[in-house]
């Protein structure tokens, strides 16, 4: 098991984390969910000993990542945001170079990488500096699993990714998952959260909340409101205007809405947007997903 | 003859490097004030065709024609009547927030007090009056991204594009940086704009999508959404892109 307690980082005045508490079991898919700037990369480094917190521990599995910094090492793999292998060794180099640190060769773990390590094996004698993203991406993950880590920290694996590979990516993690290998995965794209058995969320260095997808999404107690008709410009500032609404936000073909109170002044609204020109009004009670959660717990956090 | 609702037109855009056709014969056409989403996987041939619209970049062959100037002819022209903001750099991070906007200002020609009265006319509107002699690097990313997009539109461009504005920006601010770009498109700018988030897409007045160096799909995302017969754009993009 994982255990953070409140673990509290600053850069000169920037609180990068403030008092993380969380924990994350064995054989979890978790996921770090929060947007750039929010304080997942510091405490990733925090947890694979590269970097001291102010405040605060870490256990992992009873070690020490101060202490026993060299054992942690041993057993994890880590996959940072930026690309950072050896551009001008091949894609084979790489590999081999990673196994031969951690004491392993590519083939005593080969089945662990072998579906993701298969699609970039046709450019096995290429530079890595000369691999377009995905391959890139796939490559990184090949490495930071050659030593058969039994936890494997993901930075940001589908940051700037579309929509397909990043499903295709996702994938990947559950059949990783399935080996037995605990895996830490920040990301900023909110949708990937229901891909994870437990999600914190990470707003300004601190937790919003940590629980399963459902559960957070169950947090949401305001009736929430799908509204449409019209240009949808036109309709967010009418619906602002209408006085009566607490959160307005374009989300996707529609606005999310809730009301002063978190109730339902639907028929008020429609009477008030066709008052102001707004035709065909289609109001309709929707169900909250992450995103709603997430933007509620953000207004709550900054008052 | 000129098609003055038209600020953008591609006419069999092919660009090739070397034996690879990045471009495939690309036709399509924005309309003045229109929110046009551009699509498609990484690899699709996107950025290649961004940059030959932004006059970066000669087409192998076809016609292409920005803000009323062919990009092949007369580039200069093109940029001078675009703007342009990319989703890694923007803005200098050691400058201030006005240091920023007067360098871009001064760079698209504008004097010394028009930069100073737009820029006060900017600060205004996204409430960072009393950050104007902040360094760029102390603010979050979310308040670069809203002042980028300013600064990408403070020489009142016929057209912006927009390369991922709002990757890795908190879901708040995400929506905040749309309600910006409405505004720009109700003041007639027309907006280009690629994006990961597929909610996003509903956003735009029409999508394209591009697959394999074509483009496969370019409505508006409701009739996307019937002729492909889905619930979201998430759903149609996963199906053009991968059809098995």
């Amino acid at each position: 098991m994982i255990s953070i307690q409140s673990l509290s980082k600053k850069f000169d005045k920037i609180r990068a984390l403030d008092r993380v508490t969380f924990t994350v079991n064995e054989g979890e898919l978790f996921g770090v969910i929060g947007p750039d700037g929010a304080g997942k990369s510091t405490l990733f480094r925090i947890v694979l000993s590269l970097l001291l917190p102010d405040e605060g521990t870490v256990s992992i599995w009873g070690l020490d990542p101060v202490r026993d910094y060299r054992a942690i090492r041993k057993i994890v793999g880590y996959m940072p945001g930026k690309f950072s292998l050896y551009e001008d060794l091949t894609v084979e180099e790489n590999l081999r170079f990673f196994a031969s640190v951690f004491e392993t060769s590519i083939e005593e773990n080969y089945y662990l990488i072998k579906d993701i390590y298969q699609q970039i094996e046709p450019f096995r004698k290429r530079p890595a500096g000369k691999l377009s993203g995905g391959m890139k991406q796939k490559l990184a993950l090949s490495c930071a699993l050659i030593h058969k880590p039994r936890l494997l920290v993901l930075d940001e694996p589908t940051t700037g990714v579309d929509a397909v590979s990043r499903s295709e990516f996702w994938s990947i993690l559950q059949k990783l998952k399935g080996f037995g290998i605990t895996i830490i995965v920040a990301t900023p794209y909110m949708d990937e959260a229901s891909l994870c058995d437990r999600v914190a969320l990470i707003q300004k260095g601190r937790i919003l909340d940590v629980a399963t997808p459902s559960e957070i999404v169950a947090g949401f107690k305001d009736k929430l409101f799908g509204v449409s008709g019209g240009n949808m410009h036109h309709l967010l500032l009418a619906c602002r205007q209408f006085g009566g609404t607490a959160t307005v936000f374009p989300f996707g073909e529609e606005l999310h809405l809730t009301f002063n109170g978190g109730g339902d002044s639907s028929e008020e609204l429609e009477k008030y947007l066709k008052t102001k020109g707004v035709e065909e009004v289609f109001i309709r009670p929707v169900s909250p997903d992450i995103e709603d959660r997430f933007m509620a717990l953000m207004s709550r956090h900054q008052e | 003859m000129k098609d003055v609702h038209k600020v953008i037109i591609v006419e069999n855009l092919v660009k090739k490097f070397g034996d690879f056709t990045a471009n495939d014969h690309l036709n399509f056409h924005v309309e003045r004030g229109e929110i046009f989403g551009f699509l498609g996987a990484n690899g699709a041939g996107k950025t290649t065709a961004i940059k030959i619209l932004c006059g970066l970049s000669a087409p192998t062959s076809g016609r292409v024609e920005v803000a009323g100037f062919d990009v092949r002819t007369n580039a200069e022209s093109v940029k001078k009547n675009i703007g342009y903001m990319s989703q890694k750099f923007s803005l200098y991070d050691d400058l201030t927030v006005f240091e920023n906007i007067r360098l871009f200002g001064a760079i698209y020609g504008l004097s010394v007090s028009e930069i100073r009265k737009r820029s006060d006319e900017m600060l205004h509107r996204l409430g960072l009056v009393q950050e104007r002699n902040r360094l760029l690097r102390t603010l979050s990313l979310g308040w670069k991204q809203k002042l980028a997009f300013s600064v990408a539109i403070i020489h009142r461009p016929g057209i912006v594009f927009l390369d991922e504005p709002t990757s890795g920006v908190d879901p708040v601010t995400r929506r905040q940086f749309w309600e910006l770009i409405y505004q720009a498109a109700d003041e007639g700018i027309t907006v280009f704009v690629t994006t990961h988030y597929l909610d996003e897409a509903e956003y735009c007045n029409r999508v394209t999508v591009m697959v394999d160096g074509k483009i496969s799909a370019l409505d508006t995302p409701a009739n996307l959404k019937v002729s492909y017969d889905c619930a979201t754009m998430n759903d149609v993009f996963l199906k053009l892109t991968r059809p098995n």
